[in-house]
């Protein structure tokens, strides 16, 4: 999904922060962004997808997440194919969504955008609909991902789902011999000064998850959309859970070395983290607590003007074969969409599969609230939710 | 014979390119900076709506977080700026009046040295030093005293801050001592004055604007700094530049994030005009 790396330091931020245009993609749209019978139809849903795969044209743009086209599965693609790809790596989804202006631009084919970028693009017509029945491997796909609300409007793909991660609870075995089960680790003052949580104003969807649960009164439904009384109890939690906080961290490698040196014992976190934390030997694991989690998810979508469709198509359905998805979800932590992966990660290393949540039940998708932008449209139609750019005011003053 | 008959023009000539580039460049940008800041953003498309308004202005200076995070920066800001004045002076009066040539030639290189390698570098090995496990929490440790847990916070910022400036401010004061005559000290010396009676009557008052000229250096660069408060600080560590970056790159709020741009701005002008009235110009 998004680089780990330092010279990216903010592309977590503006991931989730791209949002904050989404919502004039989204909210002028008067209805739901959640793809319910009532969402607005985008500007390309008429435009009929390519019917079959011709020959690639030789060349293949693509507007990418640092290294989602590795060596290790670019180069035979391009041997079979004979579609060279060029890549143009994106700090953050606000990078993604202006460089795929004017449907691309005649200049990119895909995209690998976030949950966060994607009705952003949609709702704008630089994506096209896409015909899944080109990809084999799509009726591999985990249910969820086949149609999930950020990439699929009235039933129109506008992209082929690509890979997922969890937000986690990250913690240090030695505080805690037995795995906390709830998220009120975060917000519990004995564990005063060892807390981090991500320096996103999304972690307030995290914590209306929380509430969700554990003030059932709030009637928070979807964390996403929060009444201002939701919303307001959301923030007063983040603001009581301030004194706790040694840092809110920028990059995945911060949390990393707070953890590594013992200045924090609990955090949300990436199953990332996890991984490179266990491999250097801390005495760290992570949880989904009982209330859930929330969750990030990336699609390749297709640019309006692509001028090199059919190497367009073929990359997809390359990327979306199990040993592909495999090798991906290894190299980056996150966890591949196709349910044949699971045995190539195996292959790969061992344990993978299960570590990763790759062959989670459908039921699993329940406990997870993956990322989409805030606007002021509620799924019950009323506009009292809160909008994204109150969000990012609200997260000011919690931090401040 | 042009340039003969009208004197003026050769000084006009040469002017018009570095001025024409302050005036595009610079002040251009500065007045659209200020002309935003008086526009807001419909929160419902986040586009630039040009409807003249002081709510920005009024946000600002209501709401509390951002009053505690102005204070916060001038804080730190004047805090660095009188630590490492503290630390510059003697360090520069060693240079200038004390060390010989060969040694303040190895003192110059030393106070240079680290600016040649990166700021991150820099501020990163600051974290090695304070964190949990770090150099300063083991020396402690080695030594029967308690760890001081100040990794992640304000005052490990401080820290920081004085460390990565700290050059700027020693090379004016260093150039305003080089520049006071030694048979001042002599004849106060004469006088029947002590060296450190001379040197906090007479040399204090010539080295002076070449302290505030640092201090013009300590103060803006770390009011105008983002990237210590993110890598350094704890929660709790926003500065202006943080909350600015913030807006323009996450909510797309830059009316916004232009009015609060202008805190700093207002901040330096008072700030330059009292370092005139001290003479620090002559000391640059």
């Amino acid at each position: 999904m998004r680089s780990t790396e330092a010279p990216a330091m903010w592309s977590r931020l503006g991931t989730v922060a791209a949002a904050a245009l989404l919502l004039a993609a989204t909210a002028c749209g008067s209805t739901t962004n959640s793809g319910g019978p009532t969402a607005k139809e985008p500007p390309t849903a008429k435009i009929a997808p390519l019917a079959s795969i011709g020959a690639g044209e030789g060349q293949l743009n693509l507007v990418l997440w640092d290294g989602y086209a590795d060596k290790s599965w670019v180069d035979p693609f391009t041997a079979t194919t004979g579609c060279k790809v060029n890549q143009k790596p994106a700090g953050s989804s606000d990078e993604m969504v202006s460089l795929m202006k004017d449907g691309g631009g005649g200049q990119w084919d895909m995209v690998s955008a976030s949950g966060d970028a994607d009705l952003r693009l949609i709702y704008s017509g630089d994506v096209k609909p896409m015909n899944t029945s080109l990809i084999p491997d799509f009726n591999n796909f985990q249910t969820y991902f086949k149609a999930p609300p950020y990439n699929t409007i009235l039933g129109v793909h506008y992209g082929i789902s690509l890979q997922w991660g969890p937000n986690t609870l990250l913690y240090s075995t030695k505080k805690f011999p037995q795995a906390p089960t709830s998220w009120s680790v975060i917000y519990d003052p004995a564990n005063k000064g060892l807390v981090t949580v991500p320096d996103n104003p999304i972690q307030i969807a995290d914590a209306a998850l929380y509430l969700s649960k554990t003030q059932p009164n709030l009637g928070i439904k979807d964390p996403y959309e929060l009444t201002q009384k939701q919303f307001d109890a959301s923030v007063a939690l983040l603001k009581q859970q301030r004194p706790l906080i040694k840092k809110y961290w920028g990059l995945a490698t911060d949390e990393i070395t707070l953890f590594k040196n013992g200045d924090v014992t609990v955090g949300a976190a990436w199953p990332f983290q996890t991984i490179q934390l266990k491999a250097a030997g801390a005495a760290v694991a992570d949880t989904i607590p009982t209330e859930g989690a929330t969750g990030w998810a990336d699609t390749w979508m297709l640019a309006t003007k692509a001028p090199h469709p059919n190497c367009a198509y073929l990359w997809t359905k390359w990327v979306s074969t199990p040993k592909v998805q495999a090798m991906q979800a290894l190299s980056f932590g996150e966890t591949p969409v196709n349910t044949k992966a699971c045995s190539e990660m195996e292959t790969l290393q061992a344990g993978s599969c299960a570590q990763y949540h790759a062959d989670a039940p459908g039921t699993y998708f329940n406990t997870i609230k993956f990322w989409k932008t805030p606007i002021a449209t509620c799924d019950d139609g009323t506009d009292n939710c809160i909008l994204y750019a109150q969000w990012q005011a609200a997260w000011t003053t919690i931090t401040a | 014979m042009l340039l003969w008959r009208w004197p003026w023009v050769r000084p006009a000539l040469l002017l018009i390119p570095p001025l024409a580039w302050f005036v595009l460049v610079y002040l251009t940008s500065l007045v659209l900076l200020l002309v935003t800041a008086f526009w807001t953003i419909d929160t419902f498309t986040t586009q630039i709506v040009q409807a003249w308004n002081l709510d920005n202005f009024r946000i600002i200076l209501t709401e509390p977080a951002y009053r505690l995070i102005i204070g916060r920066t001038v804080g730190i800001a004047a805090l660095v700026t009188i630590t490492d004045a503290a630390l510059a002076f003697p360090f520069a009066y060693y240079m200038a009046k004390v060390a010989s040539r060969r040694t303040q030639t190895v003192l110059f290189a030393a106070v240079l040295l680290p600016l040649w390698a990166s700021y991150l570098a820099r501020v990163y090995s600051w974290i090695l030093i304070l964190n949990h496990s770090g150099l300063l929490n083991w020396s402690l440790q080695s030594i029967g005293l308690p760890p001081a847990n100040i990794g992640y916070t304000n005052t490990a910022m401080w820290l920081v801050f004085s460390y990565i400036w700290l050059p700027f401010m020693i090379i004016p004061t260093y150039a305003a001592l080089e520049r006071v005559p030694d048979s001042l000290l002599e004849a106060a010396a004469d006088l029947g004055a002590r060296r450190w009676r001379a040197v906090l009557d007479v040399v204090l008052p010539l080295a002076m604007p070449g302290v505030v000229a640092g201090s013009i250096f300590t103060f803006s660069l770390t009011l105008g700094d983002y990237i210590t408060p993110i890598l350094v600080g704890g929660a709790g560590s926003s500065f202006i530049g943080n909350v600015v970056y913030s807006n323009i790159g996450i909510a797309n709020n830059v009316p916004f994030a232009a009015a609060l741009a202008m805190v700093p701005v207002a901040i330096m002008t008072v700030y330059l005009l009292l370092a005139k009235r001290l003479g620090a110009f002559e000391a640059i």
